[in-house]
């Protein structure tokens, strides 16, 4: 009796080392879809195509996106309603979460992985968190020249402990040095132009790109070099012909970057444009289906595909860049709102709002070779940005 | 007394034939037209309305505004603001319907 005591407790010590080794698992095959109207969001797997949970209670979700902790195993979501929350993809649980500001807008998480920014629409400006506590760190109000507060819009994290965003109001593009985080310094670049309404950073993070509603181009500025200041780049684009009505504002951080190339959304025109990433010169232009939501770059950057605002939010167009054409129109269904590839490129997912699920092509043969349901999904974000440069 | 019948009737017919010049919406429509404000005019006023990149939309914000005033804004847009016209999609009664609702208190999609 003595005896089977020790052997039945070494047993039950056997099963449980041998749980915890069936439960080991990496997250670089993961990713998270947002459920805009449930205020919920799924945990996806990439290998198998499929949903390994639903995790509820993150708030209005009708507007968000997620930075990735730089072990991309917390996905910080940022919400409209101004919560911060940070879910455990291997816990498949809420870690933390705080209602941080009044309406956000997106975010962007250090290279350090130590600071969490996040945009607010209202009351205008950026807060930054710490990661692991999600404890306030820095409260910048985005006050511009003008006095007034400023939605703040287009914020990411840059080489050099650095922040970018720009204020949509006032039209300024902010430098925010972190180096002592509790005290930014704020370089304030201002006239950069009206209406600057998303803000995107270039895969080299060298050059921080602001596309403009209120005038022609984009604000370009060069974050080795700020002294040389904002400078007007693709003014040229916008000046042909008539400005057609955007029914869903072009979202930059999806402009594809593809080696020498960038591919960024016409606004009001229903084309995209192809500039050189040195020149920041328009070197072709492109008819499309619709106004341009995202353009996303297929990993190795060959294709760019493109989504499309209302009324043309059933379609997704592919385009060829060494030929510049586009090679494929398809009609994968009703509320087509994002796309994100899979790290290596080899599938592609889409979110089907308005069908209430998520589609998997392959991006190749262009079938259709995987579908999940999901209430009303939006983005759809791999942890693969984990690593990029920016969010 | 008959005269004075006809009369009320015309004058009646006349009256809501002035403020509602096509068939009420069915509610299939209706259910349509709340899910393009929540998920459309959401992209940009936020799908609980309460304002993104463009002005807040509720009852509070609107009720003081003059509702043909919001009917031509949603049809034509706002030029100079990135407010679009929405005239190729919406008619005049649905835009009606829409800023009726809209300074009630707008129904939910869900």
């Amino acid at each position: 009796m003595r005896a089977r005591i020790p052997a039945l407790l070494l047993l039950a010590l056997g099963v449980l080392v041998g749980c915890a080794n069936t439960n080991l698992r990496g997250t670089g095959d993961l990713g998270v879809v947002i459920e805009r109207a449930t205020g919920s969001v799924q945990i996806l797997d990439t290998t198998h195509r499929t949903s390994l949970a639903k995790v509820d209670g993150l708030g209005d979700l009708s507007h968000a996106s997620i930075s990735y902790s730089r072990d991309a195993r917390y996905a910080y979501v940022f919400g409209r309603d101004g919560g911060l929350t940070k879910v455990d993809l291997l816990t498949q649980r809420i870690d933390r979460r705080i209602i941080q500001g009044g309406n956000s807008i997106g975010g962007a998480i250090s290279a350090d992985g130590k600071l969490v920014a996040v945009a607010n629409y209202e009351p205008g400006g950026v807060k930054v968190f710490d990661a692991d506590t999600l404890s306030l760190v820095a409260d910048i109000p985005a006050i511009g020249s003008d006095g007034k507060h400023s939605k703040v819009v287009g914020l990411v994290d840059a080489p050099g402990h650095r922040f970018v965003f720009s204020l949509y109001d006032a039209g300024e593009i902010w430098v925010a040095d972190m180096r002592d985080p509790s005290q930014p310094v704020l370089r304030k670049l201002t006239g950069i132009g009206k209406e600057p309404y998303d803000g995107m950073i270039t895969s080299d993070g060298r050059h921080y790109a602001a596309g403009l509603f209120g005038e022609d181009g984009v604000a370009l500025l060069d974050l080795w070099d700020l002294d040389a200041g904002v400078r007007r780049a693709l003014v040229e684009f916008g000046r042909h012909g008539e400005k057609l009505p955007v029914y869903k504002m072009p979202h930059l951080e999806g402009w594809a970057t593809t080696g020498s190339q960038i591919v960024l959304p016409a606004v009001g025109k229903h084309e995209v444009i192809i500039a050189d990433q040195n020149s920041w010169k328009e070197v072709a232009r492109i008819p499309v289906a619709g106004q341009v939501v995202f353009a996303v770059a297929r990993p190795g950057g060959r294709e760019v595909w493109l989504n499309f605002a209302f009324p043309h939010n059933d379609t997704v167009q592919v385009v060829d860049l060494p030929s510049r054409r586009i090679v494929q129109t398809l009609t994968p269904g009703k509320g087509v709102l994002h796309l994100e590839f899979s790290p290596r490129g080899e599938q592609v997912w889409l979110s089907l709002r308005d069908e209430n699920r998520i589609d998997i092509y392959d991006p190749d043969s262009f079938a259709r070779i995987g579908t999940l349901p999901a209430e009303s999904p939006s983005g759809i974000f791999f942890t693969v940005r984990a690593h990029r440069i920016g969010l | 007394m008959r005269i004075l019948t006809t009369a009320g009737m015309v004058i009646g017919m006349a009256f809501s034939s002035a403020f509602a010049d096509s068939p009420p919406l069915d509610p299939q429509r209706q259910n349509e037209l709340v899910r393009l404000v929540r998920q459309d005019c959401g992209s940009c006023h936020g799908m609980e309305l309460r304002g993104g990149l463009g002005p807040a939309l509720t009852p509070q914000i609107l009720k003081d505004k003059p509702a043909t005033t919001l009917v031509s804004t949603i049809l034509h847009g706002r030029p100079g603001t990135p407010m679009p016209p929405w005239k190729n999609f919406l008619s005049e009664s649905e835009a009606d319907w829409i800023v009726d609702n809209l300074q009630k208190g707008f129904p939910d999609a869900r």
